[in-house]
């Protein structure tokens, strides 16, 4: 048994021992859970992949008159004002009121980040303490004040893989799906991705420390449709979508090579998100949890035209192996979420932790392990 | 000087023209050497063929003209796929919907890779890639 603040004084006096997810796979293979336990103190995970629920609040400062914006755009992209007079949330899949799916709240974002200036546009009613009822300017990362990523939904613990039952292309959130079961598209990291490596949230919880696109944030709070009670295998991992994190960052320390706007055709706009989470290895069971791979962790292939109730289990080394067969028929897989950039993530989180750049942080509160499933929207209307 | 020239083409069967024996025409008669790259084929429905044709020059184009004639749609593909390797992240979305499995990714580093030789130019690719960093570009 260790206590993070055991494992963080050895991160502090550069003796603790560091490994990634998948390195540690092979250790426990070779040296049991029980000497695992004892020989490694923090296992790193990452993912890259496209996250829909991101968006960031940006506090732009007060102008000159002064303006209380009530409506506002970002390089015509319509960001909600509905809150302080300079405050805005701008939100990922947003699309440009003038380019269409072709540019995305993603993609101010990730010019935000790379330091580009962005074009403001805002309009107002006019108050007696805010007079302006428009204003034209530019913004960039230098020259607002607050620039924070706050993520609704990351970093979802597995999810359901793609397919096609009917004659024709679909376009969708998971990719282009080839007609007739023409192929099967999944989006994880799998063996490497942070809530899969601590299936049963012991660690992550509100408050965690984490590498969030290049910079430093924190798990704010329970995902939304965080989905604890969702169908499990023995090891622990849920078989579909389960457990979510909602999280936060400066926006101004990040780096695009880990925020990435995205385009699903004839689908819209999307942001690759870059989240690596540390896990300390408290003990055994979390020697054993943290070795999990991809051949013990399942998720079912459903049909995602909604034609058919299709549904077919299978583990991720299957999918990653290139083919599965669907109605004895073998059908290429292919990822939507990037494993060489997971990996890097993974890398450089451990780098930054045996350096004592990142220390592990003791969570204020752990996300709900159990509760009600997702409630469904009834329609009441036309 | 003999003359010789490959060239790759998408030929479209309608489904009268299904079962007519095309390639070995191409063989004998044009004294081509066909190379078939991927195929849809099925009984009394619209047939496709990608296939590359090495031969004389002259032998190719007398080739074409009597696909035309039979029926057959012919498309030439002149373009070659280009991508900007320092913006691809490596995600592997192109290569769900590439039908010849030009573009793969997989261990041992989960890094795209691209078989110039089995690409069919079909652009499926520059469509499904999210970060818009595939091209198809013309050939000198």
């Amino acid at each position: 048994m260790k206590t993070i603040e055991e494992i963080n004084e050895k991160i502090k006096n550069g003796t603790a021992v560091v490994v990634t997810a998948e390195e540690m796979i092979g250790i426990v293979e070779e040296m049991g859970t029980k000497k695992a336990a004892q020989k490694v103190d923090v296992v790193t995970t990452g993912t890259f992949s496209p996250m829909c629920s991101s968006g960031a609040f940006i506090n732009f400062g007060h102008s000159s008159p002064p303006i209380r914006m009530t409506r506002v755009w970002l390089n015509d992209v319509m960001a909600y004002a509905g809150i302080a007079a300079v405050d805005a949330y701008i939100g990922a899949t947003e699309l440009s009121e003038s380019q269409g799916m072709a540019y995305g709240g993603a993609h101010v974002m990730e010019d935000f980040i790379s330091g580009k200036d962005i074009r403001l546009y805002a309009e107002s009613y006019g108050t007696d303490c805010y007079p302006r009822k428009s204003i034209t300017t530019t913004i960039n990362r230098d020259n607002v004040n607050q620039a924070f990523m706050f993520n609704p939904r990351n970093c979802y613990q597995n999810y359901y893989a793609g397919t096609n039952s009917t004659n024709k292309t679909i376009y969708t959130y998971m990719g282009t799906l080839l007609p007739n079961f023409g192929n099967v598209t999944y989006c994880t990291s799998g063996q490497l991705s942070p809530l899969l490596n601590d299936p049963e949230y012991r660690t992550i919880g509100i408050g965690t420390r984490v590498f969030l696109g290049g910079a430093q944030g924190y798990v704010a709070y329970q995902g939304t449709q965080h989905d604890p009670g969702q169908e499990r295998m023995p090891n622990g991992t849920p078989v579909g979508g389960a457990g979510t994190l909602a999280l936060i960052g400066d926006m101004k320390k990040m780096s695009a090579r880990f925020v990435r706007a995205a385009i699903y055709e004839k689908y819209g706009v999307t942001l690759f998100v870059g989240v690596g989470i540390p896990i300390p290895v408290l003990d055994e069971d979390m020697a054993a949890k943290t070795s999990v791979s991809d051949k013990d962790i399942f998720t079912y292939i459903v049909d995602k035209s909604g034609a058919t109730s299709f549904s077919q289990l299978v583990s991720y080394h299957e999918l990653r192996s290139g083919n599965v067969v669907i109605n004895g028929k073998k059908v290429p897989t292919a990822p939507l979420s990037s494993m060489k950039v997971a990996r890097e993530i993974a890398d450089i989180l451990k780098q930054q932790i045996l350096k004592g750049e990142f220390l592990i942080s003791e969570p204020a509160e752990l996300l709900p392990k159990t509760g009600e499933r997702l409630n469904k929207l009834d329609v009441r209307g036309d | 000087m003999i003359d010789i020239n490959t060239i790759k083409v998408s030929l479209t069967f309608p489904p009268s023209k299904v079962t007519f024996p095309l390639m070995t025409k191409l063989v004998r008669v044009f004294e081509l050497e066909v190379n078939i790259l991927h195929a849809d084929v099925r009984l009394n429905k619209t047939g496709k063929l990608i296939v590359e044709l090495t031969g004389e020059t002259h032998n190719i184009d007398d080739a074409l003209k009597y696909i035309e004639e039979m029926g057959i749609t012919c498309h030439i593909f002149n373009g070659t796929l280009t991508w900007d390797e320092e913006k691809c992240v490596h995600c592997g979305a192109c290569t769900s919907v590439c039908p010849s499995r030009a573009l793969t990714i997989g261990e041992p580093d989960y890094t795209l890779s691209f078989d110039k030789e089995k690409c069919l130019v079909c652009g499926l690719c520059v469509k499904a890639c999210p970060l818009n960093v595939m091209c198809l570009a013309q050939r000198e």
